[in-house]
């Protein structure tokens, strides 16, 4: 399993392994904040989503909010994971100006949620395993605005106080792929939950990057003895947030790290930026310069203490999650890969899933949307949402494919009409007269036609049996496209008195 | 109009409910005797305009028949409740200036019985201190003085203002909060009545934080009936405060007349400190036979961890401290330094020309408590402490109802007379921490006079949340001491 899709580097002396771990911080999906009742919309007025809790005012305290818990426990519950039944509340202090209350409240000793797993979907249709170390709730900060002003900075509070889910992964991943992979399974996962709405353009879900190298198997001597010695020193890379980014940025801080240890130098553990326009991580502060937390229990919070039935009603209500999905996509008689693409959104899935309910065949609705519909959508710059044919229809049209009605080049030109004018694919067909002919006589006729006028090829195909595709091609030029090939081809075969593999 | 200003709060309340009063009278005649005691400097606000209005407001509900439980009747409030649109400063410079847009939950409890609010009492600055000399607004003075002297008293803290006010006859009753006995010990002293209740029982929710776990707000009175009467308007489960308990709030009025028969009453050995005062001791014993004439059994009880409350205490309480201050960084309220180029400097500046000496000195103890490295020595051993202090009275409550202590190692002190030693100011706190640090209920009840004539006070420490026992056990020894002595009003000649 590990040497799947792990990737080394080459280096002067040696090959280097990469190993990777994640803390990502998913932004929970709820009404209010983690302990006021604020909004947490998008993109509002700076400073107009504050409560006096947010804003750190005397005497306010901070209550729980149910709905938060709940997504993190649905969110663990979706990672495999423990769910711990008590969890304590802490005060992380530092000064900041973004953070009214001088310390930010999360969880650090007793996290909401312990080990668990995702499995990645690699390339080939493979799967990985990565350990999940804990999940923990946390209040974000708030943001500072340096170019409002010449000489002052501004902070606005609205995101301050909002509910983050921090998940922290075991060092388990291998490349900048693997990282990819998990980052995009990991969304995947809290959109079908619906914890988290997974969206990095607006920040909701972002990710830290540790990297660390090591001379060739000293991974496997880590995963056999759990021993970190084995490893390298890391370097965490910070709010790396996008997929590309952080492909780029593990590449960049591995070979970065391979070069310093192989000209004698040694990596010292820091928080490094990544730069995106410059496509490199620079150092933003080294273990020395780290603050001191002072981290202790919030005495304004009590322990979170999780009542079992809860819980127990929380996994009842869980979604069919990706994995499983992918297994009965697998049992329907779909490929891994098929299967891996279609459940990779839940939107996917569930188009795919309304072809089937309306009459479709499994392995044939998944072609024709792998092999078909989605390079006209990504053609087209749209999301499945967005695009213009409904589920009914493709299933319409992978039904007449399967049930011979229409072949399959005409069915790329249906697809084009409904696609461009809308309407019932099956009324299209009838009232275009493009069903396909199957009616025998109908074919021999015309085979019978092309043979009578092109007797130079006659003489030809019987050298070269290989040129009967040209016949094909002719019938179909004479049947508008609309004739059965194989009936084509089984007919021409008897007339042209050609061999069997022809 | 003195004799106003003399009523306890139940005769007041009885008074205007009779309609013997307006609210409007006796409001009139307390904002004449808070502005004749300015000499005491009980008050950082003085709030007549609007103690009128709400009084006016009250008469009009008396006259329509809608009467609350503390209709009409003015109480003086610590400055350390939130009281919307009106200034709120901690007693700190670096809360100056600050206006609340928002009401603390007990504050409100109150305006929702009918109390008029006459103004805000000074403290110790974010209540840290015994003696009201931390305040950036200056020192409160005890309406009491040793016979014979006209050296200038302190009236305990940090709720000192609100004591000197109580003692003074300058309201009706007023609101204390309690962390290591910032109620008990300036009640104590002042020869009023104060009641710290079970951790829980009243709200936080707009109370500016010292130590979250420790704070606890109470009634500050002239009797343990008012004390009764008080607790029930204060007292409420708050949604806003996560560590409020549903627990019902009783009648605790009513519950006062019953006596204290049978009840067993603990003298724990361990509060029979080296040095106690002899005048404490004495009162001490005669608290014993006042009890136990009236039927309680009295049994000797161990607390074994008491020595080690007030160390406890010095890291728990400045610990939660240093983070709770942390807000107070002059970004968004409170005191901002001018000419600061960088935020650090923001916040250096701020800091250390809006926080006090006595806070400096917490909030640094409390840092390095937390801290990287000695968390394990200081605060997480505190924590183990904590839990052993608080098992001590779990156990000893195998064998008793209440206990019976001293309130205070002694009397009230001259002004400047322990600011110099942090140490021997802490040790007013010996007989009242270990209730904060175990989350109980305790009264403080004037008991006796020095030979100086200065006040002192006997402690009935009770169970949780069984307050009702305490103020029962309270009024037993109200009784028997019969406290009657008023001090001398010598701050009218000022």
């Amino acid at each position: 399993m590990s040497e799947r899709s792990a990737k080394t580097i080459k280096g002067q002396n040696g090959v280097w392994e990469i190993v990777i771990g994640m803390e990502v911080h998913a932004q929970v999906l709820s009404n209010s904040k983690l302990f006021s009742g604020a909004s947490i919309e998008f993109g509002a007025e700076p400073n107009s989503q504050v409560s006096f809790v947010d804003a750190g005012m005397p005497g306010m305290l901070p209550v729980i909010n149910r709905k938060c818990v709940e997504q993190a426990v649905r969110t663990g519950l979706g990672l495999k994971a423990q769910i711990n039944r008590t969890s304590i509340f802490d005060r992380k202090n530092y000064f900041y100006p973004d953070l009214p209350n001088g310390y930010q409240i999360s969880q650090y000793k007793n996290p909401i949620v312990g080990e668990g797993e995702v499995m990645i979907d690699l390339a080939g249709g493979d799967s990985v395993r990565v350990g999940i170390e804990r999940l923990h709730l946390e209040q974000d900060a708030g943001k500072m605005l340096h170019d409002q002003h010449p000489d002052h900075s501004h902070v606005d509070l609205n995101r301050a106080g909002v509910a983050l889910m921090e998940i922290v992964t075991k060092p388990h991943m291998r490349s900048s792929e693997e990282a990819a992979a998990f980052l995009r399974k990991l969304r995947a996962i809290v959109r079908y939950l619906g914890t988290c709405d997974g969206n990095m353009d607006e920040g909701s879900m972002r990710a830290d990057v540790n990297v660390s190298v090591c001379p060739e198997g000293g991974y496997e001597k880590f995963r056999a003895t759990g021993e970190f010695k084995h490893l390298g020193t890391r370097c965490e890379i910070k709010n790396v947030n996008s997929m590309r980014f952080i492909a780029q940025a593990v590449e960049y801080e591995a070979r970065r790290q391979v070069e310093i240890i192989e000209s004698g130098g040694a990596i010292k553990q820091e928080t490094r930026l990544f730069d995106a326009r410059a496509g490199e991580t620079r150092s933003m502060r080294s273990k020395e310069e780290a603050h001191d937390y002072r981290y202790f229990p919030d005495p304004d919070l009590l322990p979170l203490v999780l009542d079992e039935a809860w819980i127990s009603e929380i996994e009842a209500s869980l979604p069919e999650l990706p994995d499983e999905k992918k297994a009965r996509f697998v049992k329907l008689g779909l490929s891994p890969y098929d299967a891996s693409v279609l459940v990779a959104e839940r939107e996917t899935a569930d188009y795919f899933e309304a072809m089937l309910a309306d009459g479709a065949e499994a392995k044939a609705s998944a072609n024709w949307l792998n092999n078909e519909y989605f390079g006209r959508l990504n053609k087209a710059g749209l999301s499945l949402s967005e695009g213009p044919i409904p589920a009914e229809a493709n299933s319409a049209i992978v039904q007449m494919i399967s049930a011979n009605t229409i072949s399959g080049k005409i069915a790329k030109d249906l697809c084009d009409i409904v696609w461009s004018e809308g309407g019932d694919p099956r009324a299209i067909v009838e009232a275009r007269g493009m069903r396909q002919v199957t009616d025998t006589s109908a074919i021999e006729k015309a085979v019978d036609q092309v043979i009578a006028a092109n007797p130079d090829k006659v003489e030809e195909v019987k050298a070269k049996p290989k040129l009967a595709a040209w016949f094909v091609g002719q019938v179909m030029k004479a049947t508008g496209g609309k004739a059965n090939p194989q009936a084509v081809n089984a007919i021409l075969k008897v007339r042209l008195s050609l061999p069997d593999e022809g | 109009m003195s004799d106003l200003t003399n009523l306890t709060l139940a005769e007041a309340r009885d008074a205007v409910r009779g309609k013997k009063v307006s609210s409007v009278e006796l409001t009139k005649a307390f904002v004449g005797a808070m502005e004749a005691a300015r000499p005491l400097n009980a008050f950082v606000t003085e709030t007549p305009d609007r103690a009128l209005d709400m009084a006016k407001a009250s008469d009009a509900r008396i006259a329509k028949g809608e009467m609350g439980a503390l209709e009409g009747l003015p109480l003086a409030i610590k400055d350390l409740f939130c009281t919307k649109g009106v200034r709120t400063t901690a007693g700190s410079n670096i809360l100056s200036n600050f206006v609340p847009p928002y009401e603390s939950t007990v504050s409100q409890n109150l305006w929702d019985a009918g109390a008029v609010l006459l103004g805000k009492t000074n403290m110790d600055e974010f209540a840290m201190g015994s003696s009201n000399e931390t305040s950036h607004f200056g020192p409160v003075f005890n309406p009491w003085r040793s016979r014979g002297s006209n050296a200038k008293l302190v009236p305990g803290g940090s709720s000192g203002g609100s004591a000197s006010a109580v003692a003074g006859d300058l309201c009706l009753a007023a609101t204390g909060t309690d962390t290591g006995g910032s109620i008990r010990q300036p009640a104590a002293v002042s020869g009023i009545v104060g009641l710290k209740p079970t951790y829980g029982r009243c709200s936080r929710y707009g109370i500016v934080a010292f130590a979250s776990s420790l704070d606890q707000a109470g009634p500050m009175t002239k009797t343990v009936q008012d004390a009764a009467i008080l607790l029930g308007a204060m007292a409420s489960v708050d949604p806003r405060d996560s560590t409020s308990v549903d627990v019902l709030v009783p009648d605790y009025e009513a519950g006062l007349g019953t006596g204290v028969r049978g009840l067993r009453v603990g003298i724990p050995k361990e509060y029979r400190i080296d040095g106690l005062a002899p005048e404490i001791d004495a009162l001490w014993t005669q608290g014993v036979e006042w009890l136990k004439a009236q039927g309680a059994e009295i049994v000797e009880v161990s607390l074994p961890h008491t020595k080690y409350a007030l160390p406890t205490y010095y890291i728990v309480a400045p610990a939660e401290a240093s983070s709770n201050l942390a807000r107070y960084d002059g970004v968004r309220f409170g005191h901002r330094a001018k000419g600061v180029h960088d935020i650090t400097e923001l916040y250096e500046k701020s800091r250390a020309e809006g926080f006090g000496k006595e806070v400096q000195r917490r909030i640094l103890i409390g840092t390095y408590v937390l801290s990287s490295g000695y968390y394990d020595a200081f605060y997480l051993q505190a924590q183990k402490l904590r839990c052993l202090i608080a098992r001590d009275f779990t156990e000893a409550y195998k064998k008793c109802d209440v206990l019976l202590t001293p309130a205070t190692p002694g009397p009230a002190f001259a002004v400047g007379e322990k600011t110099a030693d942090p140490v021997s100011m802490y040790l007013n706190d010996v007989f009242t921490v270990t209730v904060n640090l175990a989350g109980l209920p305790a009264i403080a009840v004037p008991a006796g006079l020095t030979a100086d004539g200065l006040p002192l006070g006997l402690q009935i420490i009770g169970k949780a949340f069984d307050e009702a026992t305490v103020l029962r056990a309270g009024r037993a020894i109200e009784m028997a001491a019969n406290f009657t002595a008023k001090p001398a009003e010598w701050w009218r000649a000022a």
